[in-house]
């Protein structure tokens, strides 16, 4: 049955499927790590999506495109901010409104961008090295998000791991009574951390949009952001987990399209709700028995804070 | 400088309030979204709000719809507002109406063309049964393996369409259909339709069904132990652990009924004004339900009144993009813009806003 797939291009195009995940995940560990839960992922990864596509193709440069993804994501995120951090509001219901509205917010600007094509991301050219064979189709011939997303990876852990910002980042989200009484601003490094996830998650949409599907259609990101969300408990917010958890989730979708394009014997719904169930399962193995993931979960994760003096 | 205090205990006048000033609020900036789409804003917003009712040329369409959507809206957020009251977060009702819909779907299909008056009863339950079997999987994931409710519920919505988009080219499309995809059309053999039951009104088996539901939820928060445990899970968890609430019980309970209800506003939608299982048949009521939910301040009264007024917006928006040409999505937008506004002022609830800082040393 899997006679016809090349496993080269297979690995290949498993890292592209999974960058999208990579970003928005890597962006809610940082905001989840200083507290916030923000549930609004899906909706931040639509706005970049379409953000992302309008800015590319007015400009012709998918850069500037993944800039404009970005900057959509954020902006959305900081709605967020400013209700759950200053008006208090319940994480929870205003996530889930994030998510609602960018649903609806996006298609309404992506009125008219169907079926357009948006500028070519290109490879980034390493000359020999991509030609080495098997390792070279793997590891040397992808567009510079890919790239940029494991080194995304590897900065946020760093800077958690080895900086006096990550230790403040860090105190903020296991309590933020004890962080508010040496001094640190609560309040604002929550909505730095909440606007970078909400960067981070619209330059995965972007990469939906820009480079792996590559066009506009509404509901596009079809539970990226829910998936991210999941991707980040699996992690039991460490960064490297991450990068093995998108992997994963994208090996399965690459696979199961695969499986779609050879004709295989499941219908094609089945293998479709494949990826979900999946995660599914790896949520239920990663949040059961001792060694659980929650144990790991910031402390004082989806509780907002109210300096009382 | 603006200061917040916290209120000992819940403004009873603006839990009351709140809802209204957010509706205004979102008439405001919506009117501000659809000028800047090239809409005069009074425009659109008359023909969102008041024309759907009140224009002599279209209210005679529109406002039978308004029960039509509203049913299960208000059947829906009313069974997740228990759990959202006790901290249990079903989001996935979605899901679990599209469940219901095709197991009372299905149920109908394998007996037809049997013509009994037994069949309509009889696929009401296999869609609670339905609703309530795709909700018990968080459920149980969640009791027993404690994973995440919110996440379980939501990644099986997408699970749930696949089914559906599967059975609607498979196993139930029509065999006189022509090939084309979706089953028969369930709300012309008599047996099995959900008729309109006035002429005239837009009332269906699912409103009648959704004002039964108000009331009995009305009653057992208000009356019932069941009720009262609700409450007091969501508010303070720890005592009510302490007075002998299994929160493994209430979250199988909550889940359940919010299943259920999701489940039977999906086989009242499908016998009725969607008519048959097709790819596309749900329209998105689980996660509107959502916003009704909140917009009703988790009251089964309030809920009541939110899903008519969303069921306008719907109508109006509908109207709107008809005759004014306002995007389909601006709806949408302005629903989930609602809710933003909704949760900004319940700050006004449990907060007083003081001007000046405080005379005390901070």
């Amino acid at each position: 049955m899997l006679g016809g797939i090349n496993p080269a291009i297979l690995i290949a195009s498993l890292m592209v499927a999974s960058v999208p995940i990579i970003l928005a995940a890597i962006g809610e560990l940082v905001v989840e790590k200083a507290g916030v839960l923000n549930l609004g992922v899906e909706g931040m990864m639509i706005m970049g999506a379409i953000c992302g596509f309008v800015t590319a193709v007015a400009t012709g440069n998918p850069y500037l495109g993944f800039l404009g993804g970005a900057v959509g994501g954020a902006l959305l995120s900081l709605i967020f901010g400013v209700l759950t951090q200053y008006f208090l509001s319940n994480q929870v219901a205003t996530g889930l409104a994030l998510t609602l509205f960018g649903l609806g917010l996006s298609s309404m600007i992506g009125q008219g961008y169907n079926g357009i094509k948006p500028p070519p991301t290109g490879v980034v050219p390493l000359g020999p090295l991509s030609d080495i064979p098997a390792l070279g189709r793997i590891l040397f011939s992808h567009d510079w998000v890919v790239y940029a997303s494991i080194l995304i990876v590897a900065a946020v852990w760093a800077v958690l791991k080895y900086t006096r910002t990550g230790l403040i980042l860090r105190a903020v989200g296991e309590s933020h009574d004890a962080a508010h009484a040496l001094g640190y601003k609560v309040i604002r490094i929550r909505m730095l951390a909440i606007m970078f996830g909400g960067a981070m998650a619209g330059l995965g949409g972007a990469y939906i949009s820009l480079v792996r599907v590559p066009q506009w259609t509404d509901g596009i990101t079809a539970g990226a952001g829910w998936i991210a969300l999941a991707i980040v408990v699996f992690a039991s917010w460490r960064p490297w987990r991450i990068l093995l958890g998108a992997y994963l989730f994208g090996g399965i979708t690459v696979l199961q399209l695969n499986l779609q394009a050879a004709g295989a014997a499941i219908p094609v719904q089945y293998l479709s709700m494949s990826p979900y169930l999946i995660t599914i399962l790896v949520l239920v193995i990663m949040s059961s028995g001792k060694g659980r993931a929650s144990m790991n979960a910031p402390a004082a994760l989806g509780q907002n804070f109210h300096a009382s003096r | 400088m603006l200061r917040l205090e916290k209120r000992p205990s819940p403004s009873r006048f603006w839990q009351g309030a709140t809802p209204v000033l957010a509706v205004v609020l979102t008439m405001i900036a919506g009117g501000i979204m659809f000028a800047l789409l090239g809409k005069n804003p009074v425009e659109a917003i008359r023909t969102i709000f008041w024309d759907p009712l009140f224009n002599a040329q279209y209210a005679s369409y529109s406002r039978p719809q308004l029960l039509v959507k509203a049913g299960p809206l208000i059947l829906i957020a009313t069974g997740l507002s228990l759990g959202f009251r006790a901290g249990i977060w079903n989001i996935g009702a979605e899901g679990q109406y599209i469940m219901g819909a095709i197991f009372g779907a299905g149920v109908g299909l394998a007996l037809y063309p049997v013509e009994t008056r037994l069949v309509f009863p009889l696929m009401i339950v296999a869609g609670i049964f339905g609703g309530w079997l795709w909700a018990m999987i968080p459920a149980i994931l969640k009791t027993r393996f404690r994973t995440n409710e919110i996440l379980v519920s939501l990644l099986l919505v997408y699970v749930a369409q696949n089914i559906l988009a599967s059975m609607a080219l498979g196993l139930m499309k029509n065999p006189e259909g022509g090939g084309f995809p979706g089953s028969r059309n369930l709300s012309q053999i008599p047996s099995m339709a959900n008729p309109e039951l006035i002429p005239g009104t837009g009332l269906h088996w699912g409103v009648v069904a959704a004002i039964i539901v108000v009331i009995a939820a009305y009653i057992m928060l208000q009356r019932h132990i069941l009720g009262f445990q609700i409450k007091l899970a969501g508010q303070a968890p720890r005592a009510a652990r302490f007075a002998g609430v299994s929160p493994e019980r209430l979250t199988v309970l909550c889940m359940g009924i919010s299943g259920g209800l999701a489940g039977l506003a999906g086989l009242f939608e499908v016998t009725g004004p969607a008519g048959q299982i097709s790819i596309d048949f749900n329209t998105g009521y689980g996660f509107t339900a959502i916003i009704v939910a909140f917009l009703g301040r988790l009251n089964p009264l309030g809920i009541l009144l939110a899903g008519l007024l969303m069921a306008l917006t719907y109508i109006g928006g509908e109207l709107a993009s008809f005759t004014l040409g306002l995007p389909s999505a601006a709806i949408q937008a302005f629903q989930g813009m609602l809710l933003f506004f909704l949760l900004a002022v319940d700050l006004l609830t449990n907060f007083r806003i003081r001007f000046g800082t405080k005379k005390e040393a901070v």
